[in-house]
This record gives structure tokens, C-alpha cells and sequence, in this order.
């Protein structure tokens, strides 16, 4: 288990933590096996397309706390996401009954005498504003690049802050250069969340369930209250009270440990709340291991027997006729990392083929060190072995891919990829919401949107026949590794 | 004023990319951190009309994703890997590489590992794009003036009736790809040929390769353009005519038609004939409609407030002073022109018409302007403006149109704001507005 330093406002990048990489070719069952015995290196791409950033991951979960206010303390630009997460937000408080309002964020902007003279002055105006403005609870300072290179002190210059207007004011260390792995962004917000906002337990709150989510819809409420069980969605559309309590809980969840692992690790070395320690809740055999496992933390096990029962039978017939329907389809997955073996063990259900895979990126292990929630051995052992590239989402690779591989459907999670599918007429599923394919109901759902998606391919069709791709030849006819050197 | 901005209206000099990616077969290459690119896709293309990838954008966006190797010991070997394999993979007649704030900040050499490749005969430029040097109005004249000094050539001569549009910003525009072919429909009434250079059919590199070769230029805005017109001026020797107002509705754009078209020597019976038969088919609409004007003229918006770029704010304003006879309250001008711009900004908005004035207001911080307009106590404002302002005008009891960055209400395709046909839009789209908000 990886040690949570609360002292520091910064932690060891993804890379480093969990070994993660960026780059690879081959398959699933080589990759898990790699993971584990501890030879998995990363190669270099020596082309590369524009890929994310921690800035994102960290701004897109703590600008969706409801009382809280990010402070992007960057050049405009790297605000450029603010208007994605202000959808996002507007959303999901539409889905969840919460008034709409734009999400509470604002830049420093620095600008080119910043460079040079540097940018506190700046800092100090937008954290005050923000305070000003929207009353929050806690204020969140995202870094940049730019913050970063120029090499304030800002920590100590928000703690200061933070004396004088009473509220939590937390350095965010998600400067876009430090890591290769976007989803350390995640695990410096959480960071920022354990060190300034979770409180020790005043009680113990035996029913309550952290889940670490996205905001996809909730569907864990209802499924939890069969067990007797409280969902408590975070980190998107909590509330800073909420989070400072969630050390009382009886347990943390996760639907994707790439999302949640520093987190849920977190909670349980800081604060002794149990992780479930699961593959991920997708898929039959994923979700039956990942009930029983919570059931077995928090003493619910009969209750678990009983709902896997009553919902294997409630989706029996019809998981058996979309199975008809689907049956041998050759799917194509691509997403982040345990998500897409998620994605990827749905389709096995579903009685499709994986023809090919690609993950954006691959952490070998997660924070808490067990083997039990290895999603991709997960996939392997229960639904085979499949091709595997991890490409950060590198969509010239996938190009090159999808062509050559000519999938019935590509399923993909992240924004900005689904298109370059379209484009080859490939029909292609793009489903943002990571909670739609979850658990049991989960599996009709998403077969009957993937059976509509292969039924009418008019439009996939035109798109193909009407577009042009900025690659060359010589490129689509290369190896999809063509690009990748030597083991680092 | 606060140095803080709330609710960005635009992003930063690397939001040039977007320039590139309007040309037609040309490649973006972004050295910069890992992030920025698809920051900035997202800003000024999906999240604003959803506006996509286009050929060679969104994740087809090249770049070096710079991280602690290239910023500790610097990124041009990266770059010229990456640059390597860009002219192998990508497709594509013009390549520009833009540079992101840690290449700049590190102080990495760029134009040398470009000029390298431009001395092999490959088609390519360097912009110096770092986000801390300024705005998205300004990355798109950097990109334009490194086409222009490192990539155009003399021409042998002068194409007469070509004239090189430089207008609206785009994707920072919304509806860039509309009024730049709408632009070109009005020049082409009047017998010039447009050189648009950016959007779908603007000719590509053929077109650029024209740009030394045309009779003049035309800069349709405020300020933005005006350095482009201005680098041209210099190096090719080519006259330049700057129409300050971007023209909405019958009478700017028939003002703007004969400013060309004097400027041009075009016959006046030309250009008449031309504005005669569209001014007929703009008042035969807005005749049509008298019956809704009047009849509905309870309900309509007291006073109508723009949030937007000095093309817009200044364009819309005189539009509906001068054509529906509304007032104005503040108008808010987003797009931080400059002071020279400015001061010139305020006198056209103090006289809109012979009778009627407005005050602006210079910002692009949500936060002042929602400030602002709060404490003005207009009655029952048309606020015409972001999505950021869709809780403003709610708040206030107003009602709302988005034509502004960023747009996320709307899908949009061509549409155009510009010219006859653009002020006939926009009036459907105020009024479908005003009247969803009693379905």
C-alpha cells in the first residue's frame, strides 16, 4: 500500500507511483503478465498527436463540487475546458434535480509580464475573487505549465490565504509537463481533497458507501437501498461537507479503479474505511465479484446472493435474445484504461467478439497494491484474451487499426474519438456516461443502444464516403507500432 | 477592473491551431505541453456550436505533448522527431508548428529546427503562439503573418478584382464559416472575387499562394486583421481597406458594398444594381414581419444588451438600432481590442444613430459584466451574448440569444450573420428566442 504524505502538497506522478505507461503492442493476457511479474517498461513514440493533461482530470472533478471554486492559475487558454465542465455541470445537476448554475471557476489569467515578474499578485486577486463571488466553502488552485516553469511559491502563499479568509485553500498540482499520465491529474485533486477537506471520523456512518464516480447517471442509489446500503456519489456534484465526512464511511467503491485508486487507497490507510477491493462492476462475472466483495466488507453477504439471484434472472431472457441479435458481432474497444476492460468484458457478454482493443493508457498496479482488483487478468480469465495496444489516445494509431481490423461496431468512451471511426463508416457507438453499461441492467442497455447503432448505418456510410482523412497512405498501410522505440 | 477572468469569452495565442485547422490540407503541429490542443479544441470548436474536428483537428492535432524531459533539458530534438514524423504520416500541403507556453518559457529554438526542415523544400512555418502572450485574436494574426513572412512568395502580377478577405476569427467566431461565404456572395455581387483562405472550398494553398497576387485587402473588423493587412502592405507592396463595422442587415452592408466599391473603382451602377435587388429582398421580409413587430410590441425586450467581440457588439448594435428601431443599454466588447481601437469603439457606440447612444464597457471577465448588468435595472433586457449569460439573464428576467464563444446551446453548421441575409437571421433568432420562452 502507497504511503499518503499529507505534508506535501505534491505527489510522485503516476509514472513513478504505480509505474504506469503510455505505450505498448500486443495483447491482454502479455500485458497482465508483464503488470505483475514487474517487466512491463514503456517505450517511446517518437510521433505523437496532442494528447490531455492533468489539468483537465484534476479542474473536471473539483470544479463539480457545489460549493467549492477552482482557481486556474494559468493563461487563459488553459481555462479553455472551463466551458466543457460548465456543460458538464448544468448536466448533471439537470439529471440529479439540482438547480442549473454555471460551476464556479476562474482564471488568473497571467500573461506575459507574469512570465517575467512572476504571477503572485495575480493569484492573490483571483483567489480573493473567487472567494468574493460564489461563497465557497474551499478553494481549489489548479497550476499550469506556466505557473510551474515561472516556480512560485505558492503554497505558501494559499496558506497564507487561507489563514486570512478562513476557508480551505488547496494547491493543486496538476501542471500539465509533470506527468505523461493525464490521470495523475485525478490523484493530485483527490490529494488536495484528503489534505484540506476530509475531516477524521466523529462517527461511524455503517450504511454508507463511498462511490467514486464520474457523473454518470446514478444508478447506484437504488441498487444500493436493495442492500440496506447508502450511495454517496463523489467527487462530481458533492458538497465540501459531504466530502469532509467521508472518512465515517463503511466502505469505498469504485466503478473504474484508473479514476479512483489514490483516493480510495487514501481513505483506507488515513482513515481504516475498507476499499472494496473488486474487479470493476461491468459484466456479468465483474459484477457478481464486485457485490460479493462489498457484501463481504460490509457483512451483507446473504443480501448480495439474494440481488445477484433476483437480477441474473430479471435479465436472463432478455440478455438471451440480444445475445441472438448480436452474436458474433467483432467489436473494437477503445477507452481508458479499466473502463475499456470493462466495455471490452460487456461486449464477451453480450456474445460479440473484441477484435482489437486500445487503452489509453495502463497503470500495472493501483495504490493499494492488491492483485484483486486486476480488471485486465479479470478480462482474460473470464472472457479470453485480446488484442491490446496502449496508444494514449494516439487516433492516427487507431485509424491505422480500425482500418485494417474493419470492425462491425468501434465502441469508444472518450469525447473526440467516436468520429474518427464514423469516418472510415465504421459504425460506431460513443457512450460517455460510464455508469450506462453498469452491473446487471447495465448489459441490456447498452446491447439494445449497440443493436440500434449496427441496424442503420446510413449515416456512417455518407460520413465515409464524404470525408477525407489526413493521413497518408504510406501511414495506413505501416504497422500500428511503427512509432514506437525501444523499451525506456 | 480585477485582473481575474470568469467565464472565458476567449483563450489564448495557441488557439491560433484553430487557424490552421481552417485551412483547407493544412496540418497543426503543437509544441507545447501535453494538454493545450485539446484544451483549446474543445474551447473553440466542440463546446462552441459543436463545431468539429474538421480534417486535421481535434485529436488529429499533432503535438510533441511536452513533459519534464523537454522542459528540463529542452524540446527541440523532440520536435524535430515529431516534425519528421508528421511530413510521413499526416496528409497535408501546409504544415505550421505553434508554440505552447513551455516550449516559449523554456526558450527552446523553434524557428531554427522549423527553417531546418524549410530549407529541405518542406512547406512549413513557425508561429510563436505561448498562451501567456495573449489572446485568440492575436494567435490568429500570428499565424497569418508566419504563413505570410515565411511561407508566400512575390507574385509575377497583380490579379485585378482579387481582393484577400481578413475578417472574422475562426472558431473563435461561431459562425465564421457562414459569414465568410456570405462575405463572398456580397463581393462577388459586385463583380470582385473573394480570396477567403479559411473554411470548406476557400482553395487551400492555391488560394494562399494567391494572396501576393491580389488587388487589395479587405479587413471587415474592428482591430483583428488590421496587422495582417498592414504585414502585407509591407512586404507585397498591396493597398489595404479597413471597414471598421462588421456589416448586419440592409443599411451596413449596403454602406459597406459602396465603401468597396469605391475603394475598387467598381462602376457605381454596379454596385447599385446589386444593393437595390437585395435591399428589395430584405425589406420584403421585414415588411412581411411588420404585422409581428407591431402586434407583439408589448412583449418585446425593453432594452437589448450585447456581450460579445467588437464585431458582433458593434455589428448587432447598429443593426437593431437602425433597423428595428430598439434601444440599447451597455454594451459589453469582449475581445480586449486595443486603445487605439478602443477610443474609436466609443465613439461609434455614442453615435449609433443621430439620435440614439450607448456605453460600453471593455471586459471579458462574466464576473464584472453580470455585475454590471445587475445593477442597472433593466427592465425585461434581450441579452444577446454567451451560454455563460444564460443564468444572468434569468436572474434578471431577460431574454437570452447565444452568437457569442462560447455557444453550447446550438448546433451550428453555415449559418451567417453577415449581410442582408445575415440580419434577417438574426431577427428569426432573436424573436424564436423571445417567444420559447412562452411555449
Amino acid at each position: 500500500m502507497a504511503v499518503i504524505d499529507l505534508s506535501n502538497s505534491n505527489l510522485p506522478v503516476r509514472e513513478h507511483r504505480l509505474g504506469s505507461i503510455i505505450a505498448y503492442n500486443g495483447d491482454a493476457a502479455d500485458l497482465a503478465r508483464q503488470s505483475r511479474d514487474g517487466t512491463l517498461r514503456d517505450r517511446a513514440r517518437s510521433f505523437t498527436q496532442a494528447s490531455s493533461c492533468a489539468s483537465s482530470c484534476a479542474i473536471c472533478l473539483l470544479s463539480l463540487i457545489q460549493d467549492a471554486a477552482v482557481v486556474n492559475h494559468a493563461p487563459l487558454g488553459c481555462s479553455a475546458d472551463f466551458t466543457m465542465f460548465n456543460l458538464t455541470n448544468r448536466f448533471g445537476q439537470f439529471k440529479r434535480g439540482l438547480t442549473k448554475a454555471n460551476a464556479h471557476m476562474v482564471s488568473s489569467n497571467l500573461t506575459e509580464s507574469d512570465a517575467v515578474f512572476g504571477g503572485a499578485a495575480k493569484l492573490d486577486t483571483a483567489v480573493r475573487e473567487a472567494y468574493a463571488r460564489f461563497k465557497p466553502k474551499a478553494i481549489f488552485v489548479t497550476a499550469s505549465c506556466a505557473s510551474g516553469i515561472i516556480g512560485e511559491d505558492v503554497d505558501s502563499q494559499l496558506d497564507r490565504l487561507e489563514t486570512e479568509l478562513g476557508i480551505p485553500i488547496a494547491a493543486v498540482h496538476c501542471e500539465g509537463f509533470r506527468s505523461k499520465v493525464w490521470t495523475t491529474g485525478f490523484d493530485v485533486a483527490y490529494h488536495a481533497i484528503l489534505r484540506k477537506i476530509v475531516k477524521p471520523p466523529v462517527t461511524r456512518r455503517p450504511d454508507l458507501i463511498n462511490v467514486i464516480t464520474f457523473w454518470g447517471d446514478d444508478v447506484f442509489t437504488e441498487l444500493f437501498s436493495r442492500l440496506g446500503l447508502r450511495a454517496n456519489l463523489i467527487v462530481p456534484f458533492s458538497n465540501i461537507e459531504q466530502l469532509s465526512r467521508l472518512s465515517e464511511s463503511a466502505a469505498t467503491v469504485q466503478m473504474c479503479s484508473t479514476l479512483g485508486t489514490y483516493l480510495a487507497n487514501g481513505l483506507e490507510s488515513l482513515y481504516g474505511v475498507p476499499e472494496v477491493k473488486a474487479p470493476p462492476p461491468y459484466g456479468l462475472a465483474g459484477t457478481d465479484a464486485w457485490l460479493r466483495a462489498l457484501g463481504k466488507t460490509v457483512g451483507k453477504s446473504a443480501e448480495v446472493e439474494a440481488l445477484i439471484a433476483s437480477e441474473r434472472e430479471a435479465i436472463a431472457a432478455p440478455l438471451a435474445e440480444l445475445r441472438k441479435e448480436l452474436g458474433g458481432l467483432r467489436g473494437y474497444v477503445a477507452a481508458g484504461a479499466v473502463h475499456g476492460h470493462s466495455i471490452a468484458a460487456v461486449l464477451g457478454d453480450l456474445g460479440m467478439k473484441v477484435v482489437g482493443s486500445c487503452f489509453w493508457h495502463h497503470d500495472p498496479k493501483f495504490d493499494h497494491g492488491s492483485p484483486d482488483a486486476d480488471s485486465l487478468t479479470h478480462l482474460v480469465n473470464n472472457y479470453g484474451n485480446i488484442p491490446v495496444s496502449i496508444c494514449n489516445k494516439q487516433a492516427f494509431e487507431v485509424v491505422n487499426r480500425l482500418r485494417q481490423l474493419k470492425p462491425d461496431i468501434f465502441v469508444v468512451r472518450h469525447p473526440g474519438m467516436g468520429v474518427w471511426g464514423g469516418k472510415l463508416g465504421i459504425p460506431t457507438f460513443q457512450l460517455e456516461d460510464e455508469h450506462f453499461c453498469l452491473g446487471y441492467r447495465g448489459l441490456l442497455r447498452y446491447g439494445r443502444k449497440i443493436a440500434d447503432t449496427v441496424s442503420n448505418p446510413a449515416f456512417f456510410r455518407h460520413l465515409a464516403a464524404h470525408t477525407s482523412l489526413p493521413y497518408t497512405d504510406w501511414w495506413l498501410g505501416q504497422g500500428v507500432d511503427a512509432f514506437l522505440g525501444a523499451e525506456e | 477592473m480585477s485582473t481575474t477572468i470568469e467565464q472565458p469569452r476567449q483563450f489564448c495565442a495557441l488557439g491560433g491551431q484553430q487557424t490552421v485547422v481552417a485551412i483547407e490540407r493544412a496540418i497543426p503541429i503543437v509544441h507545447s505541453g501535453p494538454g493545450c490542443a485539446n484544451k483549446l479544441f474543445g474551447g473553440l470548436a466542440f463546446f462552441n456550436g459543436f463545431q468539429g474536428s474538421g480534417r486535421a483537428g481535434g485529436n488529429a492535432i499533432v503535438g510533441t505533448n511536452s513533459c519534464e524531459q523537454e522542459v528540463i533539458f529542452g524540446g527541440e530534438n523532440r520536435l524535430r522527431g515529431v516534425i519528421e514524423g508528421a511530413l510521413k504520416v499526416m496528409d497535408g500541403d501546409l504544415f505550421v508548428v505553434l508554440t505552447g507556453c513551455t516550449a516559449d518559457l523554456v526558450g527552446d529554438d523553434t524557428a531554427t529546427v522549423v527553417s531546418e526542415f524549410r530549407d529541405r523544400g518542406v512547406p512549413i512555418v513557425h508561429a510563436s503562439t505561448a498562451g501567456f502572450k495573449g489572446y485568440t485574436y492575436l494567435g490568429h494574426e500570428l499565424v497569418v503573418k508566419a504563413i505570410i513572412d515565411q511561407y508566400l512568395q512575390p507574385a509575377p502580377a497583380v490579379i485585378p478584382n482579387l481582393v484577400n478577405v481578413w475578417s472574422v476569427v475562426p472558431y473563435q467566431d461561431t459562425f465564421w464559416a457562414g459569414n465568410l461565404e456570405a462575405i463572398r456572395e456580397l463581393l462577388a455581387g459586385i463583380g470582385l472575387e473573394a480570396n477567403i483562405l479559411f473554411g470548406h472550398d476557400s482553395g487551400g494553398t492555391a488560394a494562399w499562394n494567391k494572396v501576393p497576387a491580389a488587388a487589395f485587402n479587405l479587413v471587415l473588423s474592428p482591430w483583428t486583421g488590421l496587422g495582417i493587412a498592414h504585414c502585407l502592405e509591407e512586404r507585397f507592396g498591396t493597398p489595404f481597406l479597413h471597414h471598421p463595422v462588421f456589416p448586419i442587415g440592409a443599411v451596413e452592408t449596403s454602406r459597406f458594398l459602396r465603401a468597396v466599391g469605391e475603394f475598387a473603382k467598381i462602376p457605381p451602377a454596379v454596385v447599385e444594381s446589386y444593393i437595390q435587388k437585395q435591399e428589395a429582398h430584405f425589406y420584403h421580409y421585414l415588411d412581411r414581419a411588420a404585422d409581428f413587430f407591431l402586434e407583439m410590441r408589448w412583449d418585446l425586450p425593453g432594452r437589448f444588451l450585447t456581450i460579445a467581440d467588437s464585431f458582433y457588439s458593434l455589428g448587432i448594435s447598429l443593426f437593431l438600432v437602425n433597423e428595428l428601431g430598439l434601444l440599447p443599454g451597455r454594451q459589453f466588447v469582449t475581445d480586449e481590442p486595443p486603445e487605439d481601437c478602443r477610443t474609436a469603439l466609443t465613439k461609434q457606440f455614442a453615435a449609433l444613430s443621430p439620435d440614439v447612444s450607448a456605453e460600453v464597457t471593455f471586459t471579458h471577465d462574466g464576473g464584472e459584466i453580470a455585475e454590471l448588468v445587475r445593477n442597472s435595472g433593466y427592465e425585461q433586457p434581450l441579452i444577446i451574448g454567451t451560454s455563460w449569460d444564460h443564468d444572468l439573464a434569468k436572474e434578471v428576467g431577460g431574454y437570452h440569444l447565444t452568437i457569442a464563444l462560447p455557444i453550447t446551446d446550438r448546433l451550428v453548421m453555415d449559418r451567417a450573420y453577415v449581410g442582408y441575409r445575415g440580419g434577417l437571421r438574426l431577427i428569426e433568432d432573436i424573436y424564436a428566442s423571445v417567444l420559447s420562452t412562452y411555449q
